[in-house]
């Protein structure tokens, strides 16, 4: 496995400590899907898409054949892996809000120390949909929120309780970013494990929601 | 010998009118029916209602109906793939309905299986539930009860949506017989197979139309009794 350059990156690697060998994941366009550069060694997951398949390998590269009628949830071409399968949306839903996807990794506009999620439309602001989150923060056994800790100018995105339009209430179980690993709790947001680049301290500072800090918090190792 | 139901696309567009419903399954870009769309661009037919999961990216496939102002309006989960439609969202061009992606397959399910309705725990406590029925499993009583949004949640709640159904449906096949059995390719397949069940009148492009019996029984997704029409896609739309 290789180790990470950027605080990005960093989010990707920590998420993907969370794979399983075996798991069924579905990832987020964009940065949840740099999770898979990063599967811990002996970790093979099962990559889940939206439109209608399980086993999703990557965009082709030079040399591939390329995929006729094979896409991402992004609509765009992708390779499927040897055992990979395809079937239709209503399969493909009845799968993911049935509980049977292991892990979905999103982002996030805001989440909040309950565990409440907004991340497809800002207040005053055109919206393009909420494609399929709705469904996957509905139906998941475990959901991961992958975020920068605090947005452009500096404000904390983990807050203690968001007024945006949700996605999902209460639905949030982890939330990695590049100072922290908060775990939701029923009890609360818990602190877990900090970046080694930082603080106690500086992460409460930095985080809206009040966190649960217990005696001891581990720090995050790649 | 079963009847042919393989037409021209220009005899198939007899079957479209202008302010019809009409569900155009696919996925982005990706299984939508090219070439029933061009024949609604060449057809001239506007003021449409679409049920779509997206509208495919600028210029092509539902792309060309948003560029031509041929929609009223959308009902769809994301936009997003388009900013052409995105722009005529904002200016107010097109009326747009959204629904999360599960729920609008399960809606249309529901219209094309003879259900009144679903019960999903998606978009609860979200905007997705303004204006909808909410009901909530009640343990003690063993049955569901109706709630208002605003009360405190003590089991498990879900949104009734209903279904939904529309005039004429296009769907986009790998290969179709000439009686309209269809056989989907790869994730092309997407809401193609559950939007067929929905509409009054379907209409099938296929890319390859076989002879009847050359599919195999058991390969058949969409059974041609759903199936009123077939032409032959054009790989070139």
């Amino acid at each position: 496995m290789r180790k990470p350059t950027n605080e990005r990156e960093m989010i990707a690697c920590r998420t993907a400590q969370f794979f399983q060998d075996g798991n069924i994941v579905n990832l987020g366009i964009g940065m949840p899907t740099q999770c898979l550069d990063f599967l811990p060694d002996g970790v093979d997951v099962w990559v889940d898409t939206e439109n209608g398949a399980i086993g999703l390998a990557g965009a082709p590269g030079e040399g591939d054949e390329f995929p006729v009628d094979i896409v991402d949830a992004g609509g765009n071409p992708s390779k499927l892996r040897v055992g990979g399968c395809c079937f239709d949306s209503f399969t493909s839903f009845g799968y993911i809000r049935g509980g049977h996807v292991d892990i979905t990794v999103l982002g996030a506009y805001e989440v909040d120390g309950e565990g409440s999620l907004a991340n497809w439309m800002i207040p005053g602001k055109a919206a393009a949909g909420m494609g399929g989150a709705m469904d996957l923060v509905s139906g998941s056994k475990i959901t991961i929120v992958m975020t920068m800790h605090c947005d452009k100018k500096g404000n904390p995105k983990i807050v203690q309780k968001t007024e945006m339009p949700l996605t999902g209430w209460k639905v949030v179980d982890y939330v990695v970013t590049e100072l922290a690993v908060i775990h939701i709790t029923p009890e609360g947001p818990v602190l877990e494990e900090i970046s080694p680049n930082t603080t106690v301290e500086e992460v409460v500072a930095k985080t809206g929601a009040k966190l649960i800090v217990p005696e001891n918090v581990k720090v995050m190792s790649f | 010998m079963a009847k042919s139901k393989v037409v021209s696309l220009a005899e198939a567009m007899t079957h479209c009118h202008d302010g019809m419903t009409i569900m155009l399954p696919g996925f982005v870009n990706c299984g939508v029916s090219q070439t029933l769309i061009e024949g609604l661009m060449q057809a001239g037919i506007k003021d449409l209602n679409i049920i779509s999961n997206n509208t495919s990216v600028k210029g092509k496939g539902i792309g060309k109906l948003v560029h031509d102002d041929r929609i009223k309006h959308i009902t769809c989960s994301h936009i997003g793939n388009n900013e052409e439609t995105c722009a005529k969202v904002v200016a107010g061009e097109i009326n747009i309905t959204f629904v999360p992606q599960g729920s609008l397959c399960e809606k249309v399910r529901a219209g094309g299986a003879g259900i009144g309705g679903i019960l999903t725990p998606t978009g609860v406590h979200t905007p997705m539930q303004d204006g909808k029925q909410l009901l909530e499993w009640d343990a003690a009583a063993g049955k569901y009860k109706f709630v208002e949004p605003d009360e405190p949640q003590n089991g498990a709640r879900y949104i009734l949506e209903t279904p939904l159904h529309a005039d004429v449906c296009f769907v986009h096949a790998y290969k179709a017989d000439k009686m309209g059995n269809v056989v989907y390719h790869r994730t092309a397949r997407n809401f193609n197979q559950t939007f067929a069940t929905a509409a009054d009148f379907v209409i099938v492009e296929a890319e390859h139309i076989v002879e009847v019996g050359e599919l195999d029984p058991d390969e058949i997704m969409t059974p041609g009794a759903l199936v009123d029409l077939v032409v032959q896609a054009n790989m070139e739309d």
